[in-house]
């Protein structure tokens, strides 16, 4: 089996632990939106719903702050993985690809390797916005078990790990693809804003209308959102005036839907980087 | 003859319309440094971009080491090793990061790994620098790297692309003895393409010289220069000027040049003699004060072969 991706894991990972300044910036920006967004939010949901609907007896009833960690860690893990394809095309624009693609290592090597690294740093994000988000007063893993504790981390992990590759394969097919910088950041702002906002990232989907619920339903970001609240919160809760039954069907099918995710983006992936010929 | 460890037939390459290489045939001996010659623009990083498997080759056919380039790229990979143009390196990590990097691509097991790293860093002076970081290196300490980086899987052959461009001449001066070093101490043939007359001519065994895309010659420099044959006289005199005059109109003088320090008259063939030359300038009372056979350079068989000087070329 070829290891050549351990190489360009370990490079990726030097370079990550060195550039203090990005980690701090890249934290900042979700906590921010916990800060600012979620504790003021959080002091207006009691206003909006006022009388709207009743939390039924079975469902937990969650705080506003609970509710959107969860988007928020999707959030964060979007903008990582899409913003980190920009690392390829840095190495094609000075030329270090070259040096990479004139060795025997089997290019697909490039990708595994990229793609393990952006999700250790997914993983890494993903520990400390749940932790933020505890400060914060998010009734994270409330009323669990122990053991539940641990399988759901487990299922966090696990989760977070398909939808971090099946982005980080989509981002670096950008990448290799794009070969100016500006184009690449214009097709990242444009996805990552649609897909964030055609989610339940922020509020219910379900409330969304008829054209942004079906962009929703080929969204990963919302499927992926979907199985956070399921582990954090859990199968049935109720936030922002909504009754959400997740429940395990619920979870099955955002198992799916990111396992189709990151298999069509790996098959993408892989066609581009070994049919790319401008190194 | 020894084997030839390169050898190319019938090499064209374009780009859309524009042909970069045309019907090419050259090969190289093993043990040998080699260079590629030529203007910028004349096709010598397309062809070595097809010797390195970078381009897919349009027509011909190359092989390294008996292996076919084209069928087979990843055992080429295996045999070569590459210094590119420009600095190819990555500037947030260490000397022996970027070596540990690049031996890791190549699977190379950990022990070999850092034992040749070492080995090679003693090569090119730069052991008590590994810790070092490339963004904080000169130009020659970079391309000292890159040579390391270029050796570290004991490749069969080593591409150079314009080792020295842009280095001052105590780092290209270096740069030469190590490559020199490795060619004799580890038997690596060397391929490159440069556009730097004197060394081309100083260092390597064998010089090819490429102009549009075509080889316009090929040989050692010597037998090059011997092939054009024609001498040059480098004369001082009491009347520059007047004597400049005279000798033009001589049969066996093709023209003649004024330097500083006198006169230079090529000759259309050997057939002028000292005593003639000589001869013909006292009648008119003007008096030999300094008299120089020079055999050609490099520069005088390229002009020779393409038409022009390759400086003037070099920065169009």
């Amino acid at each position: 089996m070829p290891l050549g991706f351990t190489a360009i894991y370990w490079r990726d990972m030097i370079k990550f632990a060195r550039s203090k300044a990005m980690i701090f910036l890249s934290l900042l920006q979700p906590v921010l939106w916990l800060v600012f967004y979620g504790i003021s939010m959080s002091n207006n949901t009691g206003l909006f719903f006022a009388g709207t609907s009743v939390a039924p007896p079975d469902a937990i009833t969650v705080s506003y702050m609970t509710f959107i960690t969860s988007g928020v860690i999707g959030m964060t893990i979007l903008f990582t993985c899409l913003y980190s394809g920009q690392n390829l095309q840095f190495d094609k624009q000075y030329g270090l690809m070259k040096t990479i693609v004139v060795s025997p290592m089997p290019r697909s090597q490039i990708l595994i390797g990229t793609t393990l690294s952006g999700i250790t740093k997914c993983l890494i994000q993903t520990t400390i916005i749940t932790l933020f988000g505890y400060i914060l007063g998010a009734q994270l893993f409330a009323g669990f078990l122990l053991s539940n504790i641990i399988t759901s981390a487990i299922g966090l992990i696990l989760f977070s790990i398909l939808f971090s590759a099946g982005l980080m394969f989509l981002s670096n097919m950008i990448g290799l693809k794009v070969n100016n910088h500006d184009v690449s950041q214009a097709i990242m702002a444009l996805l990552t804003l649609p897909l964030f906002f055609a989610s339940n990232a922020l509020y219910p989907a379900e409330t969304l209308p008829f054209t942004m619920k079906l962009l929703c339903y080929v969204n990963p970001l919302a499927y992926f959102i979907d199985s956070v609240r399921y582990f954090t919160i859990g199968p049935n809760f109720y936030a922002f005036g909504f009754n959400y039954q997740i429940g395990l069907e619920g979870l099955l099918s955002s198992f799916i839907a990111l396992g189709i995710f990151a298999l069509v983006m790996f098959v993408l992936a892989i066609f581009v980087i070994k049919n790319i010929r401008d190194f | 003859m020894k084997d030839a460890i390169i050898n190319v037939e019938g090499l064209s390459h374009s780009y859309g319309k524009t042909v970069a290489v045309d019907n090419i045939y050259f090969h190289v001996e093993e043990g040998q440094i080699f260079s590629f010659l030529g203007p910028n623009g004349a096709g010598k990083t397309t062809t070595i971009n097809l010797l390195i498997t970078l381009l897919r080759i349009q027509k011909g056919q190359i092989t390294i080491s008996g292996v076919n380039v084209a069928k087979n790229p990843d055992a080429v990979r295996r045999n070569i090793g590459v210094v590119f143009q420009d600095h190819r390196l990555d500037r947030d990590l260490t000397i022996w990061e970027t070596l540990e990097f690049h031996g890791k691509i190549h699977s190379l097991p950990k022990e070999t790994r850092r034992q040749r790293i070492t080995e090679l860093l003693n090569i090119v002076e730069l052991g008590d620098k590994r810790n070092a970081f490339i963004k904080n290196l000169s130009g020659g300490m970079k391309r000292s790297v890159e040579i390391a980086r270029g050796l570290l899987v004991h490749p069969k052959v080593l591409f150079l692309d314009e080792p020295t461009i842009g280095l001052d001449t105590k780092a290209r001066q270096r740069i030469w003895h190590y490559i020199k070093q490795i060619n004799r101490e580890e038997n690596v043939t060397v391929f490159l393409t440069t556009h730097y007359m004197d060394e081309a001519d100083q260092y390597s065994h064998e010089i090819c010289i490429i102009d549009k895309g075509k080889i316009m010659a090929n040989g050692s420099s010597s037998s090059l220069k011997n092939a054009i044959g024609k001498d040059i006289y480098h004369i001082k005199t009491t009347d520059d000027l007047k004597a400049s005059q005279i000798l033009a109109n001589l049969p066996e003088i093709s023209h003649v040049e004024k330097n500083s320090n006198g006169l230079l008259l090529y000759l259309k063939n050997n057939e002028l003699s000292a005593s003639k030359l000589v001869k013909s300038l006292t009648i008119h009372q003007i008096k030999l004060g300094n008299l120089n056979l020079l055999k050609p350079t490099l520069d005088d068989v390229f002009i020779y072969y393409t038409g022009r000087k390759i400086d003037s070329t070099v920065d169009a």
